[in-house]
């Protein structure tokens, strides 16, 4: 007994060691962007002198024009929440038909659906910037450089994996509640908003994180769609121009990158279990 | 007469896209609208009677659209709820799609009116050492990512799953860098190589990222720290499935640590294992942006003399060190606009995708079969 009781002790020890070991780089991001860009480029492994000079960065980083945090902030709010909605609903709503409808028509559906899995975004992309230009020709609607192409786009992308996975938990779902909300006179949409959407929550939350995760790091979508320093950007492009045009400034370039990280793990310090359980389980499918 | 036929096409064009859209967007949601009001205001607008439309648009409308059968609500919301999600699917990823097969076959430089010049570009790659290249760096990146990433996976799932105190916080903490973007990682992992790191000195100065393999290296050690915590909740996953009645039968038999971990632990976990290890070969395959801000596909490498014989080179062939094939696709078509040779070059990644994934379909088919 004894001997076990010692294991634990060295394994929980070699636990915290490896964790120090993973977090050693969010320390020298915190550690450094504590700096002003001249202990930064001197003094990189030393503790900061002053641990407020983070707020001056971060005023810094707020004041600079080329970078516009909080309107690259919101632009992926805006981007990140309208999408992951759109997706949710969409999907469930194009999976429960192709599910509760049974003719060829729908396999056939589902079946392109499916195919878009498969598909690697670099395969798509050249064509789709010149579509979306051709689009504009022909019917003036701007695409490239808008929310609205951005979001239809990762609407498309999104779709394929979102359809996927809806239409297996809707598979599961006995047919007899949607046939009891037509007796007592529901129609078809309301039996989907009303009784088919709630319970698929739990699906809806994984989708969500999956896709969540994906929209707000994504940097190739944006870099083609929407361009580097154009008006609207996403939170990964600012940093990218920021690291671009200031190779040199170090202190503001990780400052940026706390910035851009810090949502997110604020977000998952939160929401911890949703978010780990619905990242595996959309993997393992 | 060229110019009359392209505007001719540009007309067409013009009216297909009017076409569709009046059909789909407005003539059948009008008469939607036009049963609902119908219906509120116990009216007839738009009146067919069945027994007169025989074979006819009025027939067609009446059984499947605005009639009022279930057969036709059934369609009209068939119809409504598919079209968002497959729209936007269609527009933006099957039509691209399609236009792509046809545009690899093109001189399309981005700038110019793609014409047809057949399989030119597909020869062109076939005989270009830097894209044979980066296919071969890519396939020994995916080997070695498989490897490190599952390997420091596991060993973090087996040490989580112990009944230790903080394996919550432990476990958390390894999923961390995952939450990440790639890019923002990137960044992060170029500051520490390139100024924390050096001013230790000996092999880390100057920069590691100088330096061909070593910023290969370093690309691995980056990757793995930011994918092995997501692996491992696969893993937690799996070890947590296992029956504790096995453990315990094990234990009374006799089995020590090893034995436990050889035939129990491992044959019950290989499920979950294919799934990390197709997980993390599409994601060494598709890799994008930690590249892009760790070495941006550089440094420069030379290559062995014999390799640029092969294609008959007369210097020595030099490739960049982690020019994998998602950034050699993006630097070929924007930054040296040959967004043919580019669209080529997806497509024989795209079919190598395919063939990776048909294999890992195949594979859980008969692990399902197995079980």
């Amino acid at each position: 007994m004894a001997t076990k009781k010692i294991k634990l002790v060295f394994l929980e020890i070699l636990g915290f060691i490896l964790l120090l070991v993973f977090f050693s780089p969010f320390f020298v991001v915190i550690m450094n962007s504590s700096k002003n860009a001249i202990e930064v480029k001197n003094f990189p492994i030393k503790l900061p002198d002053n641990w407020f000079q983070i707020f001056d960065n971060i005023a810094e980083i707020m004041g600079r024009d080329n970078i516009n945090y909080f309107s690259s902030f919101f632009d992926s709010v805006v981007i990140t929440t309208i999408s992951l909605a759109a997706i949710g609903v969409f999907s469930a709503m194009a999976a429960w038909v192709l599910v509760r409808t049974k003719t060829k028509y729908s396999l056939i559906i589902f079946m392109i659906f499916l195919s878009g899995m498969v598909l690697p975004f670099q395969v798509v992309m050249l064509p789709l910037v010149r579509l979306m230009q051709t689009i504009k020709d022909i019917t003036g609607i701007q695409l490239k450089a808008s929310y609205l192409g951005i979001i239809l786009a990762y609407i498309g992308f999104g779709a394929p994996l979102s359809v996927f996975l809806f239409h297996g938990f809707i598979k599961s779902i006995p047919m007899d509640i949607e046939e009891a909300a037509i007796i007592d006179g529901c129609s078809k949409t309301q039996v989907f908003f009303k009784i088919i959407l709630p319970i698929l929550k739990p699906i809806f939350v994984t989708l969500l994180v999956l896709n969540g995760m994906w929209i707000w790091n994504d940097y190739l979508l944006p870099i083609l769609i929407l361009g580097k320093g154009g008006d609207i950007q996403t939170l990964p492009l600012s940093v990218s121009v920021l690291a671009g045009n200031y190779d040199k400034e170090w202190s503001l370039i990780l400052t940026s990158v706390l910035m851009a990280a810090a949502p997110v793990v604020v977000l998952f310090l939160f929401a911890q279990k949703h978010i780990i359980k619905g990242m595996t389980s959309g993997a393992i499918k | 007469m060229n110019d009359f036929l392209k505007g001719l096409k540009r007309v067409g064009i013009k009216l297909g896209f009017f076409a569709i859209t009046v059909l789909t967007i407005l003539l059948l949601p009008i008469f939607s609208l036009i049963r609902i009001i119908e219906k509120i205001f116990k009216a007839k607008i738009l009146y067919f009677d069945p027994k007169k439309e025989r074979n006819s648009v009025g027939r067609y409308l009446i059984d499947n659209w605005i009639g009022e059968t279930y057969q036709a609500q059934n369609n009209r919301v068939f119809v409504y709820f598919l079209f968002p999600a497959l729209g936007a699917f269609l527009l933006f990823v099957a039509l691209p799609f399609i236009q792509g097969i046809y545009f690899s076959m093109t001189d399309w430089t981005g700038l110019n009116d793609p014409s047809f010049i057949g399989l030119i570009n597909y020869k062109t790659i076939f005989l270009d050492y830097e894209f044979g290249f980066s296919f071969l760096r890519t396939a020994i990146y995916a080997i070695l990512n498989i490897a490190l990433i599952n390997v420091v996976a596991f060993s973090l799932a087996t040490l989580v799953t112990q009944n230790l105190k903080l394996k919550n916080v432990y476990r958390a903490g390894f999923f961390m860098p995952n939450l990440i973007g790639g890019l923002v990682l990137g960044y992060i992992w170029k500051f520490i190589v390139d100024k924390v790191i050096v001013q230790m000195g000996g092999v880390f100065s100057p920069s590691l990222l100088i330096n061909g393999n070593t910023a290969f290296l370093s690309l691995l050690i980056v990757v793995t720290w930011q994918y092995a915590g997501y692996i491992m909740m696969i893993y937690i996953a799996a070890i947590q499935n296992i029956p504790q009645d096995l453990v315990e039968a094990s234990e009374i038999d006799g089995a020590n640590s090893w034995q436990k971990f050889r035939n129990i632990t491992f044959p019950l976990v290989a499920q979950a294992f294919t799934v990390a290890m197709f997980l993390t070969l599409v994601t060494a395959f598709k890799q994008f942006d930690t590249v892009i801000s760790l070495t941006q596909g550089g440094p420069a490498f030379v290559l062995p003399e014999w390799i640029g014989n092969i294609y008959g080179l007369n210097l020595l062939p030099v490739v960049q060190s982690t020019d994998l094939v998602a950034i050699n696709i993006y630097n070929e078509a924007f930054v040296n606009y040959n967004m043919g040779i580019g669209q080529a070059k997806a497509i024989v990644f795209f079919l190598i995708l395919l063939v990776i994934s048909l294999i890992q379909v195949y594979y859980n088919k008969k692990k399902e079969v197995e079980l």
